[in-house]
């Protein structure tokens, strides 16, 4: 206990998130990553943004801040997460894995890292209204939270579908005073939720802030909410050492729907160009089954929701519907950071269909007693496309637990009882 | 001069934008909506491009592209629409849509062969100054479009003097940081309006969002060249019969 506490003084004044910025898959000034990225924002979003733009990093990086805000990592959120050496499951694939237990996090994945930080710049900023989008409900469960402890009002929006959908997160959400609007424009889902959420921060110039919950949107977004996850491959990096002598795995891998998680075990290895980084996207009932939301596979350059990046399109340009059995995959888009690691080769990119990220939620659960979000079952499903080697060390983030998952657990262990 | 200069040069007072979803009621209403605004006294009319996620719009505008959407709408039938247009139109018309199913259809070969049958100018809210100055002002600059942007009540001085001088037509001033078809209180609005009287642009000013009858238009001319209308329009052709008589009975009690 007393290293971790060492560990973390260190750690606040060591300004190591300054110095990634600088990095080679760092964004430039505007928000690009390679071609990706940037804002292409209506004029009525421009000072919402622009302020967010100026003032982000160095509120971020205000000493006050920072206490605060590893303060409520610590004690609130409950940080820093086990970093688990899951020994029935190396054996089954023949390789040292590890897993870095987010799904341990207050509200139950690693969405509350990036809230808990945006409340407080929210404060800073002196809004008196928050905003968020959601599609699961995981997101809008992580920011009513962080709003009902600060006691700020708080509105989500979330898909009518997805309202029927996701009734026990529905039911959070109220239960932690946020009021939840039905977004019942287009497909009623995600995006939808995504795009009334915009409209609400344009018709409220000045008192509101706009939490997004993954690394999309325009810049500042995806580099504000990946410094905010970034906390995750920063604790991954000590406690590997602490467990094996060595900060640096073979792999990282990590499930991609906009791809806040993965930002975040990625982030810190960016530059440690030995450290492959797999980023597992959902392929729903198959890649070319027109029911799919492997957006790398699948999108064209685009733009949608503030950045240009990969997007699922038709030929004329509309944004689809994606599928996944899992609703934090759901997404047409993918943050610009991650469609440049893809475009540049850094981070290699698999999917997984709905069934076999099934299997492997249900494998995890039976060989280490961890019952994993059905997003989270897909870098597990992931193992089984790589070649491992038994020394190797690998980290998968456990992005999230399998409660908000139950009914559909249920439903499979009904029609297969082999599961 | 441009037909969008040509028309500011003979009128610059009470100038009429009506907007349309192209393709809404039906599919082929493109050219009979066109038509009726022209005959009906509009003096610009702008075409909306129906999109799948058109985020600076409202819910009347936005249902009104998912109808049009629906109907088959898209950029390649739209030019096959307006081919001939320009035999029987002489108002100004530009292009009002989203920068994504521009990219699509290729950005350069949209703006030529938008200047091919016609078209005036574009509006494309979420291409903002700096990805227009580095990438596309070029482009439209090539094929003789206008390009208008959109300045709010919350843009500083120095900024709309900026969004001034790279537009080229008119300056589109939103009404509120609201949305196209609110119903909010007018009166706020006028002090901004002011502002932008005084502050003598190089652009003609047209004041869109919220404007939905005479009184509203009344008050955006009073310090503008004009106002732009669409949400009230799309619900006044909602169904799409009569739409020549629905337009001017529509655009008669705006203007008169």
């Amino acid at each position: 206990m007393s290293y971790h506490i060492t560990r973390k003084t260190e750690d606040q004044s060591s300004g190591v998130e300054y110095a990634i910025t600088k990095g080679k898959y760092a964004p430039d000034e505007n928000g690009y990553y390679g071609r990706f990225g940037g804002a292409y924002i209506p004029e009525m979003l421009h000072r919402n943004v622009e302020e967010l733009r100026t003032k982000y990093l160095d509120i971020i990086y205000d000493p006050s801040f920072q206490k605060e805000y590893q303060q409520l990592l610590q004690d609130y959120v409950g940080r820093p997460t086990p970093l688990y050496f899951a020994q029935r499951l190396s054996k089954q694939y023949g390789a040292q894995l590890f897993l870095k237990r987010e799904d341990l996090c207050h509200t139950g994945a690693h969405k509350v890292n990036n809230t808990v930080g945006q409340i407080l710049l929210a404060q800073r900023l002196g809004k008196k209204r928050i905003i968020a989008e959601t599609g699961a409900g995981q997101h809008g469960v992580a920011t009513a939270t962080v709003c009902a402890l600060k006691g700020i009002e708080c509105i989500v929006y979330m898909g009518e579908k997805d309202i029927q959908r996701q009734a026990p997160n529905v039911a959070r959400m109220k239960m932690l005073g946020a009021k939840v609007i039905p977004a019942i424009s287009g497909s009623k889902t995600l995006k939808d939720a995504t795009n009334e959420a915009i409209r609400d921060w344009m018709a409220h110039p000045n008192d509101t802030h706009y939490i997004i919950g993954s690394v999309v949107g325009p810049h500042p977004y995806p580099d504000m909410v990946a410094r905010f996850q970034s906390v995750i491959s920063k604790e991954i990096r000590w406690q590997l050492k602490e467990k094996t002598g060595s900060e640096l795995p073979q792999k990282v891998i990590a499930c991609v729907g906009g791809g806040s998680n993965a930002a975040g075990a990625f982030y810190h290895f960016l530059d440690e160009t030995s450290v492959e980084l797999i980023a597992v996207e959902a392929a729903g009932e198959g890649v070319n089954s027109g029911k799919s939301a492997a957006t790398t596979q699948l999108g064209r350059d685009g733009i949608l929701h503030g950045s240009r990046s990969l997007v699922m399109q038709t030929e004329d340009g509309q944004v689809v519907e994606p599928h996944s059995i899992s609703a934090g995959l759901d997404y047409p888009g993918i943050g610009p950071m991650h469609a440049h690691l893809y475009d540049s080769g850094r981070a290699k990119f698999l999917c997984v269909t709905d069934e076999d990220a099934l299997k492997a939620s249900f494998e995890v659960a039976k060989l280490e007693g961890i019952i994993p979000a059905l997003e989270t079952g897909h870098a597990f499903s992931a193992l089984r496309q790589l070649e491992l080697k038994e020394t190797d060390n690998i980290v998968i983030c456990l992005s999230g637990r399998g409660d908000k998952d139950l009914a559909t657990y249920m439903k499979v262990m009904e029609q297969n009882a082999e599961l | 001069m441009s037909r969008i200069n040509d028309l500011f040069a003979r009128k610059n007072k009470r100038v009429l934008n009506v907007y349309c979803t192209a393709g809404y009621p039906q599919l082929d209403s493109t050219i009979e909506v066109t038509a009726s605004l022209k005959a009906a006294g509009a003096d610009l009319i702008e075409l909306g491009m129906p999109y799948s996620d058109p985020l600076a719009d409202g819910p009347v505008i936005q249902a009104s592209g998912t109808i049009a959407l629906q109907n088959g709408m898209t950029i390649t039938k739209l030019f096959e629409q307006l081919k001939d247009f320009r035999n029987q139109i002489s108002l100004p018309v530009i292009l009002m849509g989203y920068v994504n199913p521009l990219i699509q259809y290729g950005f350069e070969n949209f703006c030529a062969k938008a200047a091919e049958v016609g078209i005036d100018g574009l509006i494309i809210p979420d291409i903002p100054m700096y990805e227009f100055e580095k990438e596309y002002k070029a482009i439209m600059e090539k094929h003789g479009l206008d390009f208008i942007f959109l300045v709010t009540p919350e843009t500083s001085e120095e900024r709309i003097r900026k969004l001034d001088s790279l537009s080229s037509g008119f300056l589109y001033a939103v009404s509120s940081s609201s949305l196209t078809g609110s119903d909010k209180d007018f009166s706020p609005v006028e002090s901004y309006l002011q502002r932008l009287q005084e502050m003598k642009l190089k652009n003609p000013v047209l004041v869109g969002f919220g404007i939905k009858d005479k009184s509203t238009f009344d008050i955006a001319c009073k310090y503008t060249n004009g106002a732009i209308i669409g949400s009230a329009y799309i619900k006044a052709i909602e169904g799409g019969e009569d739409i020549e008589q629905k337009t001017k009975e529509f655009i008669g009690q705006v203007v008169n």
